[in-house]
């Protein structure tokens, strides 16, 4: 990043969520979103933008959580539904629900997919020691894609690990079972 | 600090693979009698530049090897030599060879010189057997350039080393029974070793008692484990750190990428030494260690480290005369932009026909902008046939046949993917003319024909598609012996009556071969079927016509590119999809007398003569449709290779050219699914994969309740 985008990135951080920011090294961005009144955050740096909910095409023989593609700017892009994916509640989605397009990067490389969520809320800058490692909550919930839990002014912000929260859709079943 | 040059290597390969391309189509038409002048200086030339650049490149051992050759050539060209047959089959050898070699080094893997040495071997008995001192001398020369590059790829062994290349780690890890009580769980560690790299793993599982004995708390397996890593042997170690007291647990380096074991030696470091304890104490007095390399990944921190090989770049060579008329386009399509855009400023409805004026001339500028960025993509198909001259010579030379390979049309131009995919099909095609359409010279002279025979390669455009006719004047296909192949493999009944062309059309079908023995050029019985599935993947099609006695004529045609397609819009509930036009036979609007239904779920449809099982898309793709009463949707006849179903749709909308879009660049390759296109209001549409369509209706049917629970589910 240079060091214009930096700064440029500080101030919009000011406005949007009035946390100032020290300049320093250690702290690492989180773009953090509101899902069934959690909050969750992923790395800023592989946020692309972030997008209305507008139709998309439903492709055929998909996991629930795929809800389709849509066209952006030319290129095909799978939406991720995270209410699907994490077993919540399904709610009904209007151009106000908002839709966080990421790059993500997996073994044989990068991919352009996006979230829906029910609302962006803040970016926040986190250091690792602001973050623990989520306890493990048992056989039903997979903790692999959670990188940590971090609490800002007495919140609990749950830290996604978006590349392997997604990686997971791009393999078939018995792909899953082999150990690399 | 010198240049870097590997930034160059790319481009070197790519000159070097042309040279040697040029080369061998040169010695190809050498006749050794009538010795044309311009293509010995044409393959010198080649030679010389290939020598040159990998000299500069410090690729020693193709450098060494092509000055022999270049030895040779040289005597050829200023006459103190004459070519004979056994020069240009060396040098053919050493094309290959050189091809070989320069494979190896885009791979980075080390040049294996035996088959060069062999080679150049021959070179120099042939040089020597002239009694020319001069070249005896340069042979002696040439193999002490040989010793040079021996030892200078050593030194650079050592120096990528240093450098910190990555390097493969085996693990041999046999836990204790214990281990899993004491809550170290083995998967864990593997995935904390596949984020360092590439993780092998091999289970050893002979400890595992009988069924009876198994504890279910109780590890009784091993792993042997290699990774692929850049990691140094620390974080390794770290990874096993909590189970080295209760397992046995070698860690060693097998070899870097380049070999490392010269490096061990010599770099001597205080700093190392403590590593080497280190690993000594975690080993259990198993087997000692071999070349634990710590000096290595002690260097590999501060240094920069090589980069990751990248998945090799394809590139494309363009006519400077393409790029300019791009460039042009481009300049009038700014032009049209600017006008526009000066309208909009300041529109007054007088304005509107100069705006339709506008958007006109925005309509052709577009239209001419993207056959010229697709004529980009295109290259003539004297690529793909290039390779042939080479094949039919030595096929003929294996097979004692003689052959005349003829080309027509090789500056027909075809899109650069679809020109890679249909190599192989054109390979196959041409060995199996050879191999069985060409008869042995002393049957066609009994047949009355000469003594040569002839394959034509004939490319073509006929309109949007690019038609490539294999034909032999061979003994054709004998239509008897196809039938009774086809009954043995229950292909067909024994009473069945079909057509020639149905006949003719038997030999694509899987597992059928009518070769009596199977040789090493072909009749294995898969090929035809898979050259045709090859060629419908590209959404082309293949006929076969032949007439004993005369020969045969294989009928290739396919579509001139791959990111365009000609599709049928149709809609089902609130989707709409594409079907590729190529595979629609016919749209109908069935009655309802044709239809029957069939125990199993499967409905048919009587179309003239023929029974075709109906396929429900909405099922398939599990979307709700608007009817599901058939006779109130229209049937659409495709056809996918050797079946014809028929699929319901809701309506047809339109034909249109669309834009393939690939789903696999940031999804995942969907079953029935081709790809995508984006249509006129920005909506995505998915193009169906028809053979797949086929495939997926007969699985359907079989499993009928589960997939449609699913496909509820889908829906929803």
């Amino acid at each position: 990043m240079t060091l214009a985008e930096k700064s440029s990135l500080e101030d919009s951080d000011e406005k949007i969520g009035g946390n100032t920011l020290v300049e320093d090294e250690n702290l690492e961005q989180y773009l953090t979103f509101i899902m069934n009144e959690e909050e969750y955050g992923v790395d800023i740096l592989s946020v692309q933008e972030i997008r209305g909910w507008e139709p998309v095409t439903p492709v055929p023989n998909s996991p629930a959580h795929i809800r389709g593609v849509v066209n952006l700017r030319g290129i095909i892009v799978p939406i991720v539904d995270l209410r699907a994916k994490f077993n919540l509640d399904n709610v009904e989605y209007s151009p106000l629900t908002v839709v966080i397009v990421l790059r993500v990067a997996f073994d044989d490389g990068e991919r352009i997919m996006g979230i829906v969520v029910d609302a962006v809320s803040d970016v926040y800058g986190l250091s690792l020691d602001d973050m623990k490692t989520a306890p493990d909550l048992g056989d039903h919930v997979n903790t692999n894609y959670i990188r940590g839990l971090a609490s800002v002014d007495e919140k609990m912000i749950i830290i996604l690990d978006i590349d392997a929260l997604l990686e997971s859709d791009m393999r078939d079943p018995e792909e899953l079972k082999v150990v690399h | 600090m010198s240049i870097d040059l590997s930034q160059f290597h790319q481009i070197f390969y790519e000159e070097s693979y042309e040279g040697l391309d040029s080369m061998e189509s040169c010695l190809l038409d050498i006749d050794c009698s009538n010795v044309d002048m311009e293509s010995i200086n044409t393959i010198f030339r080649a030679a010389h530049s290939i020598k040159g650049s990998s000299g500069t490149f410090g690729f020693k051992e193709v450098a060494a090897f092509t000055h022999v050759l270049e030895t040779l050539l040289d005597q050829i060209r200023d006459g103190s030599r004459d070519i004979e047959p056994d020069h240009v089959d060396l040098f053919l050898q050493s094309v290959d060879c050189l091809r070989n070699m320069l494979a190896q080094l885009q791979a980075e893997e080390p040049v294996s010189t035996e088959q060069s040495n062999e080679l150049i071997d021959a070179f120099n008995s042939i040089l020597d057997g002239s009694a020319n001192s001069e070249s005896a001398g340069q042979s002696e020369c040439v193999k002490s350039e040989l010793e040079n590059a021996g030892s200078s790829a050593e030194t650079s062994s050592v120096a990528s080393d240093e450098e910190g290349g990555e390097s493969i780690w085996q693990i041999h890890f046999v836990p204790d029974e214990n281990m899993l009580r004491t809550g170290n769980e083995p998967l864990r560690m593997f995935r904390e070793l596949r984020e360092l790299g590439t993780l092998t793993v091999t289970a050893l599982v002979d400890r595992i008692p009988e069924f009876e004995g198994i504890h279910p708390e109780e590890c009784c397996m091993g792993w042997d484990l290699l990774l692929d890593s850049k990691a140094p042997k620390s974080t390794i170690d770290e990874i096993f750190e909590w189970v080295v007291d209760d397992a046995e647990l070698t860690i060693s380096e097998v070899a870097g990428l380049f070999d490392t074991s010269v490096s061990v030696e010599g770099v001597g470091n205080v700093d190392s030494e403590n590593d080497v304890n280190a690993a000594s104490e975690s080993i259990t007095d198993q087997e000692p260690i071999q070349n634990v390399d710590v000096v290595a990944s002690e260097g590999k921190k501060n240094t920069p480290q090589l980069p990751q090989k990248t998945p090799e770049a394809t590139s494309i060579r363009v006519g400077t005369d393409k790029i300019d008329s791009l460039v042009n386009l481009v300049g009038e399509l700014v032009i049209t932009q600017s006008m526009l855009g000066q309208m909009g400023e300041e529109f007054t409805m007088d304005k509107l026909a100069r705006l339709q004026e506008g958007l006109a001339q925005l309509e052709h500028n577009t239209r001419d902008l993207q056959e010229s960025v697709m004529r980009i993509r295109m290259l003539p198909i004297s690529f793909s046939f290039s390779r042939f001259p080479r094949m039919v010579r030595d096929l003929s030379r294996q097979l004692d046949k003689k052959v005349e390979l003829v080309l027509v049309g090789e500056q027909t131009e075809l899109d650069k993917t679809v020109m890679e995919k249909i190599g192989d099909p054109l390979v196959h095609l041409v060995r199996n003319s050879l191999d069985h359409g060409l008869e042995v010279p002393a049957e066609r002279i009994a047949a009355g024909k000469s003594e040569t025979g002839t394959i034509t390669l004939n490319a073509s455009h006929q309109g949007g598609n690019i038609i490539i006719e294999i034909t032999d004047d061979g003994a054709g296909l004998n239509k008897e012996r196809i039938r009774k192949k086809a009954v043995e493999n229950g292909l067909i009944g024994e009473k069945d009556i079909l057509t020639d062309e149905q006949v003719n059309d038997l030999i694509f079908r899987p597992g059928f071969s009518t070769a009596d023995e199977v040789t090493d050029v072909s009749g294995r019985g898969v090929g035809m079927d898979v050259v045709r599935r090859n060629i419908q993947e590209l959404n082309g099609t293949i006929e076969v016509s032949s007439e004993e006695g005369k020969g045969s004529v294989f009928t290739i045609r396919l579509p001139l590119t791959l990111a365009i397609l000609d599709g049928q819009l149709i809609s089902l509930g609130e989707q709409k999809y594409i079907i590729p036009l190529v595979s629609i036979v016919e749209s109908l609007q069935p009655n309802a007398e044709d239809v029957n239904h069939v125990a199993g779920g499967c409905d048919v449809f009587k179309l003239r003569e023929d029974y075709i099982p109906i396929v429900k898309l909405w099922e398939i793709l599990g979307v709700e449709p608007s009817t599901k009463e058939l006779s109130e949707s229209l049937l659409v006849v495709v056809d996918a290779g050797a079946d014809k179903v028929a699929l319901v749709v809701d309506d047809l909308l339109g034909q249109q050219q669309v834009v393939i879009k690939s789903m696999e660049s940031n999804y995942k390759k969907v079953e029935g699914i081709s790809g995508a296109t984006i249509l006129g209001d920005g909506t995505v549409s998915l193009i169906l994969d028809i053979s797949d369509m086929v495939r997926m209706a007969g699985a359907y049917h079989q499993s009928s309740k589960v997939v449609s629970i699913n496909g509820r589910h889908r829906a929803a």
